[in-house]
């Protein structure tokens, strides 16, 4: 039946833009309470150590705080994630430097930081470690028996006997840093508590049912006693997946004590040096290849940093490791991978969670692999990549439609690829300032691996008002990536209404179901889909009733709605996700089907290297991928600008400087992302085969940008200056001393 | 604990109306204005002058008001976000914005938003390395800044057109 | 915002006498307190040990541009925005202006004065090296005295320069005599807007059929002050730019300077770096 009302593929206007634009939307530091207190956290300086005391030094008015310490925690002393290794509130041994000690409370924000500053935290140090090499040595054992959060091991055919057939065999080592996430604005939350009420948190967000599990483990309140409320989030980016769990479980402890809202905001030097960043990796390659540059056999270490508590470690590497190979065919693979402890502040989710490290490792070294051969990267890609019917490295068997070749083609005309390639040797002859071309070609699985969607069972809620307006009532999160108006579309086209008609509520714990976590590029896929669902079963609840006939228009569905409310008092529909009964995954052997549906790539980064003073600037940007089905084409490409954007800054410029585990350049003048002078044109371009189950075939796009950035970068370079790159990012000084070795 | 100061009062003007801020001398004037009814648009990103999501307008001038004391902001003309739309009709850059996806998140937009119109109160039609210079000073996490050019120019468009 | 706030206090005196009657009378108590975009970036930090300030930003005496056949002097309180908007500075003083536009970003420049980023001594200022270059002057009053001193000297250390205490910087003398000079200026940053410098080079010269006659050189960041490169200004000065001569020159800076490692670069990052800005600086001259 033709849908008037076309609403999937529009360049929808943002649903709460207008907010956005006017300074009227409320992030969680714009709201206040009668009666509020600020909350502030000490936290510990040391690496590893016992506490031996904490002083409140005299000139406080100390009766005038609220003062929590691990003593006060009313439940189990732990952040409740994967398992509970975490404190909440360091108790007796501190394992990274800030951990947080104590809570302080108080209704003056200026006498609150001088509180912070008297209160003094006695540490006998214990050996601390702050390497991969020293935690895989066991210089210090940290954590467990081993200082391991998780080991992986993924194997397709026999690497061990491949060795033999090879015509050349390519090594090498990669390796990428920790980033920030910073979002620009920083983690705070709000928190109102009582035992016979129970305790509410607003604040910024992007799973609130991960607060929700975490307050109740924290509290050992029912479910029912807490709720948890999503406030305008600006930017996530998995910064704010498992940390909002500890500073809302921080205000909560506040609230509770002292009887009074209390708000925590950070500062941005806290937010920095305290919360996650992505994981550190070492990532070692070893490829069998014959002299036509067929790959015969890949082995690969992945090892990343997790610091001081698993967190979320084990799905970090999880999603590295199945990503480690590619979008390649390759007879035999083997992953060997490892989630290691340090004694810095846990590492977390950051956009892509694993693929970027491994991605950026794989992308650099195929071109190694390819210079060995003799031919030029692009051709190495041409003569493995995989085609529908093959199987990845985890044994899926790929079903979509995908076309890596014909990506890869699009890509090298739209940037100009091979016309440059001929030109930029000559004039890079003539010149201090060296130009280069390079690419990469990834695949981005969406949604949660393996058996993680049946798991989190996620719903999603539609429920019609008297007047016509039908809400969506999702846990799932906006952050900027647009989930309020894609959502809005999907229910609009399903319901065949204007977008006007529909309305996304706020994330409250208290309202909407649990859809699972904002993360992992599943919201448009999976939620979105249950958004659908939820949408086609009212439109037939509606016809059903013989309200409403086909070829309706808004009133007539106000009206049929009206009707319907009237007789049987209510409309809505909970959609439960539904696992595709053909995906199968092992994780006892690690194999399977570990995606329901992948984004397919190809980035071309265009680069000059000025060589005296080692300075790299992107000079354009292509980004070629295929996505399923683009549902706003607008925020779609927002989605991969601002993803590029990210993977430059991981490529050059974001540094964490560390001194004993604590990062030291912890303020945005020396922690450098990229403004408006450091991005080139981004030039993004999307191929749509609908495939699986997401609407209109829809797959995920939100971490894919974070694969591709870093390595098609590195490779312009290598290609500008003929330098190998091993590691990101690649600042000036390593640059300089790099291109100083080869020139002496 | 050092002497208090007392807390002094600040005549200025906000998007055109008298305001008198009672305030420390050396609290942020970013602090003094989230503070007034109904203007927390202006935000705090990051205390350091370094991201912009605390512009305003001071005396016709783009400033980050994390870096003013309150007290130089006696008799001073300030204009927020809050003040961009005109009594409700949204300026040309806030249209654009909102037609071509500048906004992601939000967050740096208020700021964002100060800066290109303060551009084009100076340069009504900046070139595009204009317009990249001209933000340089706003940080934007979410939007590779892409969009955010592109709804300058269409604001300098629709304001050409419409002059 | 980790200070105590209430425990600062800012006055705001009506006029120029006001301000030193009060900076003498109350020595070392009262700090001038300009456009603040170097104070208050401490003071949210947690990091401004002194109290008490004088806000001068109004002082429309501090904030005049007065020409002269000899000399360009600027009021302390001309802002980075006032130098990039000056027409005469642009064409003579185009190092200035240069270091003007790579400091901070916009929204800072407005609020940034050349007199408190004197005042500030950072030796990873954008403008110091530039005002070396061009032989400024500056001009110190107190209720006691006026005094001008060459700014090359004014520092005494790292972050100490020659101020007394109850003195005020009134303004800053440029002679107007390298306008026929080739002017080189390069700040290599931390990224391409809103960086602090790793390495900022300021040169001028002035060559008679490619021989130079005379010379200045300043850097920034590569020591615990702004620096004259006095000794490789002698091995430039009457001669010919030569590959041979351009390389007793490196060698002669990297005797002179000073880098660090530190968190944002490092001591041989910057050496390098510096010695190819002077390499890329004759060539200019030569062109």
């Amino acid at each position: 039946m033709a849908n008037k009302n076309h609403q999937i593929g529009q360049s929808v206007p943002r649903k709460e833009g207008r907010e956005k634009v006017t300074g009227s939307a409320r992030y969680v530091d714009d709201l206040h309470f009668p009666d509020m207190l600020y909350g502030a956290t000490v936290r510990n300086s040391s690496p590893r150590g016992k506490i031996l005391g904490i002083r409140f030094d005299p000139g406080i008015p100390w009766d005038q705080f609220t003062v929590v310490t691990a003593k006060d925690i009313p439940g189990k002393n732990c952040i409740a994630l994967i398992v509970e290794d975490q404190p909440c509130l360091a108790d007796q041994q501190v394992n990274h430097p800030e951990e947080a000690v104590v809570l302080l409370a108080h209704p003056d924000k200026y006498l609150l930081e001088e509180a912070r500053r008297a209160v003094r935290i006695e540490i006998q140090p214990l050996p601390a470690i702050f390497t991969m090499e020293d935690s895989l040595a066991r210089k210090q054992l940290i954590w467990g028996a081993d200082n391991i959060f998780k080991a992986y091991q993924m194997e397709k055919g026999s690497v061990d006997s491949a060795w033999s057939a090879a015509d050349f065999i390519v090594e090498g080592q990669y390796q990428t840093g920790a980033q920030e996430q910073l979002y620009i604005e920083p983690q705070g939350m709000i928190a109102q508590a009582n035992p016979v009420e129970g305790l509410t948190v607003w604040g910024s967000l992007q799973c609130p049912y991960y607060v929700h599990k975490a307050l109740v483990r924290l509290f050992g309140l029912p479910k029912e006693k807490i709720r948890v409320v999503q406030t305008e989030t600006g930017g996530g980016f998995g910064g704010k997946e498992e940390y909002p769990s500890m500073i809302a479980g921080h205000a909560a402890l506040l609230a509770w004590k002292s009887g009074k809202t209390v708000k925590i905001i950070y500062d941005r030097a806290e937010d920095m040096v305290a919360t996650t960043k992505r994981h550190p990796s070492r990532t070692r390659h070893r490829t069998a290849v014959t002299r036509e540059g067929k790959l015969l056999a890949m082995d690969i270490d992945f090892t990343i940093d997790g610091g001081a508590y698993e967190t979320l470690s084990p799905v970090v590497l999880s999603r590295g490791t199945i990503h480690a190979a590619g979008p390649y065919e390759c007879p035999n693979v083997r992953v060997r991978s490892r989630a290691v402890a340090t004694n810095t502040p846990p590492h977390g989710a950051f956009r892509g969670f694993g693929a970027p490290q491994s991605v950026f490792a794989l992308e650099r070294h195929l071109n190694r692999v390819a210079a060995a051969v003799g031919i030029a990267p692009e051709e190495l890609r041409r003569r493995n990549f995989i085609r529908e019917g093959q199987t990845l490295a985890f044994g899926q068997v790929v079903r979509e439609k995908v076309d890596m070749h014909q990506l890869l083609d699009r890509a090298l005309q739209l940037s100009g690829y091979h016309q440059k390639q001929e030109r930029f040797p000559s004039e890079n002859s003539h010149s201090p300032i060296k130009k280069g071309i390079g690419l990469a070609s990834f695949l981005h699985g969406s949604g949660f691996t393996g058996s993680g969607e049946e798991y989190l069972a996620s719903e999603a809620l539609l429920r019609v008002a008297c007047d016509g307006q039908v809400r969506v009532l999702a846990g799932s999160t906006e952050m900027g990536q647009g989930t309020n108006t894609v959502f809005t579309q999907i229910a609009a086209e399903a319901l065949e209404l204007d977008c006007e008609q529909i309305e996304v509520l706020q994330p409250d714990t208290a309202f909407v179901p649990n859809s699972g976590p904002t993360v992992a590029s599943r919201t448009t896929m999976i939620v979105g889909k249950l958004v659908e669902t939820a949408a086609l079963a009212i439109k037939k609840s509606l016809m059903d009733s013989g309200f409403l006939k086909t070829g309706y228009d808004a009133t007539q569905f106000a009206s049929a709605c009206r009707q319907y409310l009237d007789k049987f008092g209510a409309l809505e529909s909970l959609a439960k996700y539904q696992h595709p009964k053909d995906l199968h995954w092992d994780d006892a052997t690690y194999q399977g089907d570990a995606y329901s549906a992948y984004a397919w790539a190809v980035y071309v980064a265009e680069v000059t290297v000025d060589t005296r003073t080692a300075e790299v600037r992107v000079e354009d940007f292509v980004a070629v991928q295929e996505v399923g089905r683009v549902v706003n084409p607008i925020l779609a490409a927002g989605q991969i600008e601002g993803g590029v954007a990210q993977g430059i800054g991981f490529a050059l410029s974001e540094n964490v400087v560390w001194q004993e585990g604590r990062m030291v350049n912890g303020q945005m003048t020396n922690y450098i992302m990229p403004t408006s002078m450091d991005v080139p044109p981004i030039r993004v371009f999307f191929e749509e085969i609908p495939y699986g189950t997401g609407p209109a075939g829809a797959k995920g796009i939100g971490e894919l940008p974070l694969d591709g950035t870093a390595p098609a970068i590195a490779n312009a370079i290598a290609n500008a200056t003929g330098v190998d790159i091993r590691e990101i990012p690649i600042s000036p000084e390593k640059l300089s001393d790099i291109l100083e070795s080869v020139h002496v | 604990m050092s002497d208090t100061a007392r807390k002094i009062q600040v005549h200025c003007e906000i998007n055109g109306r008298p305001a008198t801020l009672e305030v420390y001398p050396m609290a942020r004037l970013l602090d003094a204005l989230r503070e007034q009814p109904g203007l927390t648009g202006t935000k705090e990103g990051c205390g350091e002058g370094e991201c912009g999501a605390c512009a305003i307008e001071m005396n016709g001038a783009l400033v980050n008001s994390c870096l003013v004391p309150a007290a130089q902001a006696n008799g001073a003309i300030i204009r927020t976000i809050e003040g961009i739309a005109d009594e409700g009709h949204l300026h040309a850059v806030q249209q654009a914005f909102l037609a071509h996806g500048g906004a992601q998140c939000g967050i740096c937009t208020p700021g964002m938003i100060l800066a290109a119109v303060n551009l084009l109160s100076r340069t009504a039609q900046p070139t595009e390395a204009e317009i990249r210079e001209g933000l340089s000073g706003n940080l934007c996490r979410c939007t590779g800044y892409t969009k955010i050019f592109e709804s300058v120019v269409a604001a300098c468009r629709q304001t050409r057109n419409s002059a | 915002m980790r200070s105590y706030v209430p425990g600062y206090e800012m006055q705001t005196p009506r006029d120029l006498s006001n301000t030193l009657n009060l900076l003498a009378r109350e020595s070392g108590v009262w700090k001038p307190f300009a456009g603040g975009t170097d104070l208050m970036v401490l003071l949210e930090a947690g990091k401004l040990p002194h109290r008490k300030f004088l806000n001068i930003w109004d002082l429309t005496e501090l904030r005049e541009i007065q020409l002269t056949p000899e000399y360009v002097t600027l009021g302390a309180l001309t802002t980075y925005s006032d130098l990039r908007r000056h027409e005469l500075l642009a064409r003579e003083f185009p190092l200035l202006c240069r270091a003007a536009a790579e400091t901070g970003s916009i929204a800072t420049q407005n609020r940034g004065t050349l007199g408190g980023n004197i005042a500030n001594a950072s030796p990873a200022a954008d403008s110091p090296p530039a005002l070396l270059v061009y032989d400024a002057e500056l001009e110190l009053i107190s209720v006691r005295s006026a005094r001008w001193l060459p700014y090359w000297g004014f520092w005494t250390g790292y972050k100490q320069i020659a101020l007394r205490k109850d003195e005020l910087i009134r303004a800053i003398r440029l002679p107007r005599q390298k306008n026929t000079w080739s002017h080189f200026y390069c700040k290599v940053g931390t990224r391409r807007a809103q960086a602090i410098s790793k390495v900022c080079f300021a040169g001028a010269a002035r060559a008679d059929a490619g021989r130079i006659t005379d010379v200045r050189i300043a850097l920034g960041s590569v020591a615990p002050m702004v620096l004259r490169a006095i000794q490789t200004e002698k091995v430039l000065r009457g001669e010919i730019p030569t590959a041979a001569i351009v390389q007793r020159a490196r060698e002669t800076l990297a005797g002179e300077i000073a880098p660090i490692d530190d968190m944002r670069s490092t001591a041989r990052y910057r050496l390098r770096i510096a010695q190819n800005l002077l390499a890329q600086f004759c060539e200019s001259i030569a062109a």
